[in-house]
């Protein structure tokens, strides 16, 4: 009796635990097949985002850097003709030129014209004027160029490893530099022996006259340093280190700039305690005349030849 | 406008010439033709400057014979300011030149994009 | 305003733009010395000796020469014997 129904039962049991266990297949195979739809998806879209990066890459690395380059081209240009054209409007508005009543010469102009030879003994009037009126800026310049000299000198050192010994990319510059120094250029030779003489005189002359006549220490300086360099080029740095070494680079500098500040810190002194310089005006047009300006131009002539030497020097060898 | 344009002409062709160097500045990417750039605007100012100085019908100033009537010579200030504005100049083209080379031995090109793209890729 | 005035001014402007328009640096640098040398002649009608001397021993004697070591360490300058290198870049 019981046995019937008990199969019964069983069999039901077995076919509803068939049923719960094909349920959870399914819905094991739906969460599968859904974890698999998501992955795609997520592959899907990391596909996307990679092809739009690829595209913007790409039109930045080709087109867009050209429309970049005509932005910024055409920015520029806009910028240069709106600069000329509010400067010419201004220079539209300026003070005819050649004009005798201009702003620009005032009661300033008058007093340098005037009593500039009386009271600087110089007959040239730029050169009273920026080496006795204006003596404090021409220092300042000579004090700008030997900053200079200084920066390019640690600039264009030789550069040395860890032991001291030349690194490998100077040795090969070396070797190149001196593969073109001229050893028997006959032409260069032969035209230095004959010019270099006459260019030092000139840078002499034109130093020593000039509270005279037109010229001073800067340009008797930089033709100074121009004939010294015709001389380096065609006999070589051997030759030319028998009289300019870097110590004489140094004292040179160091003392003539040290004489134009004692020199100015004398006038100084004499002008804030109200006494007269001792130093004698003596005739204008003489060549011994006109007080400390001589000296000066002196002092400022050897700075301004030393650093432009040691320019061209340090651009050739990095050393002297 | 173009009547006084043209009678203060020197002035206007500083003002033009400032002009050209500051765009040889800006487009070029040769780091030498910038230096160059920079050189010319630096001429055009002192250009404009010493212009500023002349008068008509009067000579350099130089005493002769002892004249110093302040109506026999053009005015000697705007002289003695570009006199210092020159020396200053070579100096800074020389300090300038000085970092052209060290740039150039470090990434062996002259372009200033490449050396600017150089130098990025480096400090990453 | 006297015709070498003007011709002189307008040379300027041709020297300048000049610069900027030729391939060669080389050939940049020998008009940049030119453009040097007629600035110099303009001082010296503006009546500034000065000037025009320091000008013309300053501009186109020292920074030229300058410029010219540069690109020589830079070998931009074709060389006989040696290494030769063409570099015409802008």
């Amino acid at each position: 009796m019981r046995d019937g129904f008990s199969g019964l039962d069983d069999r039901i049991a077995d076919s509803l635990k068939q049923e719960a266990a094909e349920k959870e297949n399914l819905k094991q195979l739906l969460e599968q097949q859904r974890e698999l739809t998501d992955s795609r998806k997520h592959e899907r879209e990391i596909a996307l985002d990679r092809m739009a990066h690829y595209d913007f890459t790409k039109w930045a690395h080709t087109r867009g850097q050209k429309v970049i380059t005509r932005l910024y081209v055409a920015l520029a240009l806009t910028l240069g003709a709106l600069m000329i054209f509010f400067l010419l409007e201004t220079v539209a508005n300026m003070p005819r030129f050649g004009a005798a009543d201009t702003p620009g010469s005032n009661i300033v102009t008058r007093r340098y014209i005037e009593r500039g030879l009386q009271e600087t003994g110089a007959v040239n009037i730029v050169a009273g004027m920026i080496l006795d009126y204006r003596a404090f800026d021409t220092l300042g310049e000579s004090t700008v160029l030997f900053i200079a000299a200084c920066a390019v000198l640690i600039l264009l050192r030789i550069d040395k490893d860890s032991q001291g010994m030349p690194v490998m990319e100077q040795i090969a510059e070396d070797a190149d530099d001196r593969h073109h120094e001229p050893k028997n250029d006959r032409i260069l030779q032969a035209s230095a022996k004959l010019l270099t003489p006459v260019v030092l005189l000139f840078g002499v002359y034109v130093i020593l006259n000039g509270h005279l006549s037109p010229g001073g220490g800067f340009s008797g300086g930089a033709i100074i340093s121009a004939g010294l360099i015709l001389y380096l080029n065609a006999f070589g740095f051997e030759k030319s280190g028998r009289f300019f070494r870097y110590e004489t680079f140094k004292w040179v500098s160091f003392c003539s700039l040290l004489f134009y500040g004692l020199a100015k810190t004398y006038s100084f002194y004499c002008g804030a305690n109200r006494l007269e310089s001792g130093i004698p005006l003596g005739v204008p047009g003489a060549i011994l005349s006109s007080g400390l300006i001589m000296p000066l131009n002196i002092a400022v002539g050897m700075v301004v030849a030393c650093t432009m030497y040691i320019f061209y020097a340090l651009f050739r060898k990095g050393g002297l | 406008m173009l009547q006084m344009l043209y009678e203060n002409l020197e002035q206007t062709v500083a003002v033009i010439l400032f002009g050209i160097g500051f765009g040889i500045l800006l487009l070029q990417r040769n780091l030498i033709r910038k230096i160059i750039g920079l050189n010319i605007m630096d001429t055009a100012v002192y250009l404009f400057l010493a212009s500023m100085g002349y008068i008509h019908g009067r000579k350099a100033p130089i005493v002769v014979d002892g004249v110093t009537d302040t109506a026999r010579y053009i005015n000697p200030i705007p002289a003695g300011l570009v006199l210092t504005g020159i020396v200053v100049s070579v100096s800074f083209t020389a300090i300038m030149l000085a970092l052209t080379i060290r740039l150039y031995r470090r990434y062996r090109t002259l372009d200033i994009d490449q050396i600017a793209l150089l130098a990025k890729a480096e400090g990453d | 305003m006297s015709f070498v005035h003007i011709a002189l001014l307008a040379m300027l402007i041709v020297c300048a733009l000049a610069v900027s328009m030729t391939r060669n640096l080389l050939t940049s640098l020998i008009v940049y010395m030119a453009y040097s040398l007629i600035m110099a002649v303009i001082w010296m009608l503006l009546e500034s000796p000065d000037l025009a001397i320091t000008e013309a021993a300053v501009g186109a004697g020292i920074t030229s020469v300058l410029f010219f070591v540069t690109m020589k360490k830079i070998h931009e300058i074709k060389t006989e014997g040696g290494r030769e290198r063409d570099k015409t870049q802008k």
